[in-house]
């Protein structure tokens, strides 16, 4: 029984270590390729990995839910648009570093030791522990039941900012051409 | 919990929070840095799971599905926005749309 357990873990642990290689250097791969193809694609492995990691975390209906809606519905926005305008590539890194990458480099690092330190000084020996959750944490009918009775307000909302934000990227799109102003 | 804890978790989101800053902060063509914005929010969602997973509360997992369809709409606004560009022939590049006049 220790030894099943002990397996389990190895393998549970095994799946992290590939699922989160994969999302950093997705990651990575997705601000230094000069091709935003590229990138997109490289944000589509990105947000696979991470819903290898909601099913680790036992958040089955978030993890479907990633799948379908970033990976699927927005990605193919993404790539439908930027094949509508047409490849620009742009290098990233040319020139040498400029004050401004290096700047952004600097922030971007001193964010990430910000919230390591937070993490480490405040919940580091309060985190490494937490016990089993029953079966039915994170599926579909518990999600839903609790969408319908506990956070019914914020359901509502989200579908009409998404209708609000449907309507105006219609907008936005279609009149987009220059009218003269009569003078 | 099998496998490693909350706080191995945690830290896969805030390296990919910072990733994604560095990508906003970097990258000069809109689309990128929109890409780059869908990264911060899958940070800040993994960071919300994770803290779900610790509390055995569902409120984070509703919050994670929440942001998800902000940043649809968020995508949807910034893609009419690069089409609104393209159709005007405007430059690709952030530092060059600095001023708001039509």
């Amino acid at each position: 029984m220790i030894l099943a357990a002990s397996a389990g873990g190895i393998l549970v642990w095994i799946v992290w270590v590939a699922a989160g290689f994969a999302c950093l250097a997705s990651g990575i791969a997705v601000i230094s390729f000069s091709n935003p193809f590229y990138s997109a694609l490289a944000l589509i492995g990105n947000l696979g990995s991470l819903a290898v990691l909601y099913l680790l975390l036992s958040a089955e209906f978030v993890a479907a839910a990633q799948v379908l809606v970033y990976a699927g519905a927005v990605m193919v926005m993404f790539l439908f648009v930027i094949a509508y305008i047409g490849p620009r590539s742009e290098t990233p890194w040319a020139g040498g570093p400029s004050w401004q990458s290096l700047g952004a480099i600097l922030a971007a690092a001193s964010i990430f030791v910000e919230i390591i330190v937070a993490i480490g000084l405040k919940a580091g020996g309060r985190l490494s522990h937490s016990d089993h959750v029953n079966a039915t944490f994170g599926s579909p009918g518990w999600i839903g039941r609790l969408f319908l009775t506990d956070h019914l307000l914020a359901f509502e909302i989200t579908s009409i900012v998404l209708l609000v934000a449907a309507v105006g990227g219609v907008i936005l799109a279609s009149h987009a051409r220059r009218r003269e102003v009569p003078a | 919990m099998l496998g490693p804890g909350v706080a191995w978790y945690l830290g896969i989101a805030a390296f990919l929070f910072a990733t994604g800053a560095l990508g906003v902060l970097v990258r000069r063509n809109p689309i990128i840095v929109l890409l780059s914005l869908e990264i911060m929010l899958n940070g800040g969602n993994l960071a919300l799971i994770a803290f779900s997973r610790h509390a055995r509360n569902g409120a984070g997992q509703i919050f994670a599905l929440a942001v998800m369809a902000v940043a649809a709409a968020e995508v949807c606004v910034g893609l009419g926005l690069v089409v609104a560009l393209h159709r005007r022939r405007l430059a690709m590049d952030v530092d060059a749309l600095s001023e708001l006049h039509g």
